[in-house]
């Protein structure tokens, strides 16, 4: 494409897609209804809540959690997670011992079936270029702070394999039911940027 | 048909220094922030279908971007660069459509191309995804140490340039896979183990780097015994 455009004949990104999508509606080779389908599916129908309900199980049953370590594409198909960008999931777990992260520095590759669409920050350039290098730092910037004696391991998604982090369960939750465990699991502490917290 | 160019470009950006601090996570964030963004969104994912082409070739298109129009429009706006790219590629759209289009939009008049004659390439998936059953043994094991090769050719490829001549260890043998570097071009899924090998960070980025672990998939063409 460099070949055919330059910066000098920016058009507007907005009228640009507008543009697009008329020519190929005019043509028949796209039905808006489907898109509208697409974009509904991950608005509304697909996000991180998925994911925190795999955790709050594997807080809450060790044997869905050894499960999950073992076989994590069969476990949250137990739950009905799969699909597109889901064919085959690692979890990773995190303890006192070890921190996990994950990335897609090549692009943004991430679990949709369990946390829906990556967030900005997952495919800011700062985050993709660096959290490879010098994850403690990048870790810090975003807001958490590895202790010195924790392990950090990242995981660039290079692959089709896709990455989320079993985040560890937050003390003085040790009462909480599997269902109010949920709404604490954050969609950046299943990403690792973030540690579960108790509210 | 795609010309095959040099390989990520800027896409390929681990280990690179200059993008400034990582933002602060924004909880409440919604999955689209603007209207349009939803409807390249959309677009992006029927391209691939209406090309005649797959996901490795998307993500490609996407990699041949220079850097204005991979940055500057932010990430839909490189999903959008892509799928026209391929919509290009395979002679869905003219080169000028768009454009023409936009300025007729805005009150301008410009001359569209007429629609092309489609050309898609001669391909067709052996089965739906990217996991394939194969039947080849595993060459590298678990706790194998294993050198990322330096790659020359051009073209496609998921092996970044900061793992390259690297050595790590196999952590973790994957479900055997097709090989992007070949299936984005449409010449063979050349289905193959992946193995996802773990790097100190030392090894990677020198002694005065932070301690961590860096495990991430090779495809097995891209790897060599290194024990």
């Amino acid at each position: 494409m460099s070949s055919e455009m330059t910066v000098n004949d920016h058009i507007p990104i907005a009228l640009r897609t507008e543009a697009l999508e008329q020519i190929l509606v005019e043509r028949g080779l796209v039905d808006p209804a489907v898109m509208d389908g697409f974009i509904k599916t991950y608005e509304q129908d697909v996000g991180p809540l998925n994911c925190a309900k795999v955790v709050a199980k594997a807080w809450t049953d060790s044997e869905y959690k050894a499960r999950l370590l073992d076989n994590g594409t069969a476990a949250v198909g137990e739950l009905g997670f799969k699909g597109p960008q889901g064919e085959h999931i690692v979890v990773v777990e995190n303890t006192d011992d070890v921190h996990n992260v994950v990335v897609c520095t090549l692009c943004s590759c991430y679990p949709w079936p369990l946390l829906g669409l990556p967030p900005s920050w997952y495919k800011d350039p700062a985050y993709r270029s660096r959290v490879v290098k010098e994850p403690r730092t990048v870790l810090s910037e975003m807001g958490l702070d590895v202790p010195e004696g924790t392990q950090i391991k990242v995981w660039d998604s290079s692959s089709e394999v896709r990455f989320f982090v079993l985040p560890r369960r937050p003390a003085g939750t040790e009462g909480m039911s599997e269902e109010d465990l949920i709404p604490l699991v954050t969609r950046d502490a299943m990403v690792g940027v973030a540690e579960v917290t108790e509210s | 048909m795609t010309t095959i160019q040099p390989a990520s470009g800027i896409a390929d950006m681990g280990g690179d220094d200059g993008w400034g601090a990582a933002p602060r996570p924004d909880p409440q964030e919604p999955p689209f922030k603007e209207d349009w963004e939803k409807r390249a969104f959309a677009m992006a994912l029927l391209s691939m279908r209406l090309s005649g082409t797959n996901l490795d070739a998307f993500r490609h298109a996407m990699n041949r971007l220079d850097r204005a129009h991979y940055i500057d429009d932010g990430y839909y706006g490189r999903w959008l660069y892509g799928a026209e790219n391929l919509l290009m590629d395979s002679s869905i759209i003219a080169p000028g459509t768009v454009e023409a289009r936009a300025v007729n939009m805005s009150g301008g008049q410009a001359d569209e191309p007429a629609a092309p004659e489609a050309h898609k390439p001669d391909y067709a998936p052996t089965a739906a995804g990217s996991i394939r059953q194969i039947d080849a043994p595993q060459k590298f094991h678990v706790g194998q140490r294993v050198r990322a090769k330096v790659l020359k050719a051009p073209g496609h490829t998921r092996l970044q340039k900061y793992t390259q001549g690297h050595v790590g260890t196999v952590a973790i043998v994957e479900p055997a896979q097709v090989l992007p570097d070949t299936h984005a071009h449409f010449i063979d899924e050349n289905a193959q183990w992946v193995y996802t090998v773990a790097f100190d960070s030392h090894e990677l980025f020198g002694p005065d780097a932070e301690t961590f672990t860096l495990n991430t998939d090779m495809y097995e063409d891209y790897l060599e015994d290194a024990s």
